[in-house]
């Protein structure tokens, strides 16, 4: 899907500028682009080094812990099925806490462990639990306590204030979050 | 309030670094650790960025961005979305990296303080990449009927971007 996307962006650009008779500024814009790529790469390794220091602290630390006594009894609400399996609950909430410490790389296999756990108490194998969508919809929504890819773009691009955007940001996370359980509840009685 | 949300930045790192410390954490030590990690991040999503920062530029300069803001505009105007934020919209759910490279793009055209680079900087910072999360953890477990997942999901990528275009006008 994104090869199709990238393509249609990249090729209608180029037809199109080469038809309207900007060529010449479509060429400026290609080779302009590396170098500024490069330099946005330079000013993000500051700036991604800075928060991934910030944020192993917190994780060494004990946020995670933390973070697992808060979601605990927000996730009964959630998963009544799935709760009392500790099998289940343990490596989700490892994973939810991850994603909110933004450590995508260490939330992923959480997940995978969490799915495989429901996977074996289904019934019906090879189809989805209310569960399952439940847990992949709040993985889609989840809230990020500190986006430091964001901050660092934004930093990079000159930002008088580039953290600003943390708590809309997460107000925003947390009523998708909240609205997404929502729908799954209504949507799981029709499919 | 308005002072907390300035002072985001020096408070969290305040936080985190005191925490650390009291919980006996060689705060200097690991932060230097977590800071390799830092370049490994940046190094690994330059391409991602070239890419799409390559082909958004090209899509913007030759205007053929102009004519598909005009297009979309009745569309997501419903919704309150800025039409010049459609690409990133799209792009978000299908691939961080690319999404990503459109976002410093927008920001870099736009400025990361007028209210279109506002509204980009949360949606970023909100939802994450759908279709892989559900590719890749459905794809584990081999299950094929995925039923009301990505309905759910789409549905609360949208209502996150409507929040999004809400909170950016506290902020603006």
């Amino acid at each position: 899907m994104i090869n199709y996307i990238w393509f249609f962006i990249l090729i209608v650009g180029i037809v199109f500028g080469i038809i309207t008779g900007r060529g010449e500024i479509v060429s400026k814009s290609i080779i302009d682009c590396t170098g500024s790529t490069v330099e946005l790469t330079i000013q993000l390794l500051g700036l991604m080094c800075l928060w991934c220091g910030v944020m192993k602290i917190a994780e060494k630390s004990g946020v995670t812990n933390v973070l697992a006594k808060i979601l605990r009894p927000l996730l009964k609400i959630i998963f009544r099925k799935s709760f009392n399996n500790p099998a289940i609950v343990t490596p989700m909430i490892m994973n939810l806490t991850s994603n909110i410490m933004g450590l995508s790389n260490a939330a992923t296999p959480f997940g995978i462990k969490t799915m495989e756990a429901m996977e074996d108490v289904n019934i019906n194998k090879g189809v989805a639990t209310n569960d399952m969508a439940r847990f992949l919809v709040l993985n889609a929504a989840c809230i990020q306590l500190v986006p430091t890819s964001v901050l660092s773009i934004r930093a990079a691009s000159g930002s008088q204030n580039p953290g600003i955007i943390i708590i809309p940001a997460i107000i925003t996370t947390a009523v998708a979050a909240v609205m997404g359980m929502i729908y799954c509840s209504i949507l799981e009685k029709y499919f | 309030m308005d002072y907390i949300i300035k002072a985001i930045i020096p408070i969290i790192i305040g936080i985190v670094v005191i925490n650390g410390m009291l919980k006996g954490v060689k705060v200097y030590e690991c932060f230097v650790e977590g800071a390799k990690d830092g370049i490994s991040i940046c190094i690994k999503i330059m391409p991602y960025l070239l890419a799409m920062i390559l082909a958004v530029s090209v899509f913007r300069e030759s205007s053929a961005m102009d004519y598909f803001i005009k297009l979309v505009k009745p569309i997501v105007s419903i919704i309150g979305l800025p039409p010049e934020l459609v690409p990133l919209a799209v792009v978000k759910p299908l691939s961080g990296s690319g999404a990503m490279g459109i976002f410093a793009e927008t920001l870099k055209k736009y400025g990361p303080d007028s209210y279109i680079g506002l509204v980009a900087s949360i949606m970023m910072g909100s939802t994450e990449t759908i279709f892989y999360t559900i590719t890749v953890y459905y794809g584990a477990v081999n299950i094929r009927k995925i039923r009301h997942t990505l309905i759910a999901a789409v549905f609360a990528d949208i209502t996150a971007i409507i929040m999004a275009v809400i909170t950016a006008k506290f902020i603006y």
